[in-house]
């Protein structure tokens, strides 16, 4: 149980993060409810390791937790997802034809769908630097990699992301 | 600079995660670079879609009220709690002007041991800066040499100690080379060794008093170490495992 004053740094620090929190279990779980589950989850478990959490990136320290709170759940509900962790050695990168770049179809839908076909490691990935506008140093805390590898893995999510969005939109999945 | 190295580099620049040298030299890059240059926009054109789309997920206001129950309340003095308990006056500040002097002792003990900690945590926050630092693209070594004969006079004139330089490759760390570095103000040698896919900085300055003896912990994922020795003050940072880190330290500490 924490300190009346711990508790009190707790609301201050950690839950006007919930928005961040929220955003980042959606993704990675692609889902709102069991977002809001497994945000509860976290935030309970942050809770009763905040002790450990004196001074710092309070953000990136919840995130962290969240992260890793969705990707046991992810685990433990056997959801089928590509769960290999991103790795230079056997992903090298592909050329990118510029023509294709400029084809890409952006609308809001296209792009919900295309974000959620990224697999896991690449999906949180992209949530952070875009939607969440962290640094690499914060990815790389957030995620436990080397920068080095925040760098190449944001490099080829990226790749991925338009690589999809340039697929031709597979019928019956327009309404 | 060819397009291949640039590739990773031409996100750090789109993310303004290169240092002014660095964006600079991707800048003389791009003007001659037509393939750089239409990437560079292409990126421009997923992220402007990607925040244009509102793809921002808030936390409902279920969830808001969830936190708020959820999280087991403090225990809260009785007093505070229910102002209209009918507690003897003269008890009341007895028990308050106790529980003052109380908090003056306990509060005292506790910002020393904060402070403690907290000086440990800026210091660990400094290091593990550091080690971020030096992993950006080009930072890592000023000397890249296996050699340790190589990399130890490169420290000649440059700082004002010799810094003990050892290739432990046999046991697992081999030296991939050395740069200057400046922690908390202080000029330090790094030395970076390898440990299978992970980077080790070891930083080495001149100990001071202040230094702690031993020391390590976490930050941020990044497990880190320190010791004196020979008057020097060793710091160990990397993201592999603590144990990884302690081992390093004991093939130094070895004659």
């Amino acid at each position: 149980m924490l300190e009346q004053a711990d508790r009190a740094r707790f609301e201050a620090e950690i839950i006007p993060h919930r928005d961040a929190a929220f955003n980042l279990a959606r993704w990675i779980l692609r889902g709102r409810a069991q977002a809001e589950d497994v945000t509860q989850e976290a935030f309970l478990r942050a809770y009763r390791s905040f002790g450990a959490f004196q001074s710092g990136n309070a953000r990136a320290w919840l995130l962290q937790i969240v992260r890793n709170c969705c990707f046991t759940w992810l685990q433990q509900n056997h959801v089928a997802e590509e769960m290999t962790e991103f790795d230079e050695q056997t992903m090298p990168p592909k050329a990118e034809n510029p023509e294709s770049l400029a084809m890409a179809t952006y609308d809001r839908e296209r792009l919900q769908r295309a974000l959620e076909d990224l697999p896991a490691h690449f999906r949180e990935i992209i949530v952070l630097r875009e939607l969440e506008g962290c640094s690499y140093k914060e990815i790389a805390a957030i995620t436990t990699r080397p920068i080095g590898t925040v760098m190449s893995a944001l490099a080829r999510a990226r790749q991925q992301l338009r690589t999809i969005l340039t697929e031709p939109v597979p019928k019956g999945s327009q309404p | 600079m060819t397009c291949d190295l640039t590739h990773t580099r031409l996100h750090a620049y789109f993310d303004g995660e290169l240092d002014a040298m660095g964006a600079a030299e991707f800048e003389r890059h791009l003007e001659s670079c037509p393939d750089c240059e239409a990437r560079l926009a292409a990126e421009d054109k997923l992220r402007s879609a990607l925040a244009g789309a509102q793809l921002y997920a808030r936390a409902p206001e279920t969830l808001r009220k969830k936190l708020q129950t959820a999280l087991p309340k403090a225990a809260i003095p009785p007093e505070v709690r229910d102002p209209k308990a009918s507690v003897e006056k003269s008890w009341r500040w007895l028990a308050i002007a106790a529980s003052v002097i109380l908090a003056a002792i306990l509060g005292t003990h506790y910002l020393e041991k904060m402070n403690r900690y907290s000086q440990q945590q800026a210091m660990a926050a400094v290091i593990v800066d550091a080690h971020l630092r030096s992993l950006q693209p080009g930072h890592l070594e000023d000397v890249i040499s296996t050699d340790q004969h190589t990399v130890k006079p490169w420290f000649d004139g440059k700082i004002d100690f010799a810094p003990p330089v050892r290739d432990f490759a046999s046991d697992g760390f081999p030296l991939l080379g050395g740069r200057l570095d400046v922690i908390d103000s202080r000029t330090a040698a790094a030395l970076v060794y390898g440990r299978r896919k992970h980077i080790v900085n070891v930083f080495v300055e001149k100990a001071q008093p202040a230094d702690s003896k031993d020391a390590s912990g976490e930050l941020q994922g990044y497990h880190w170490i320190s010791w004196q020795q020979n008057n020097f003050t060793f710091t160990a940072v990397s993201d592999t495992a603590y144990a990884d880190l302690d081992q390093l330290k004991q093939l130094f500490l070895a004659p």
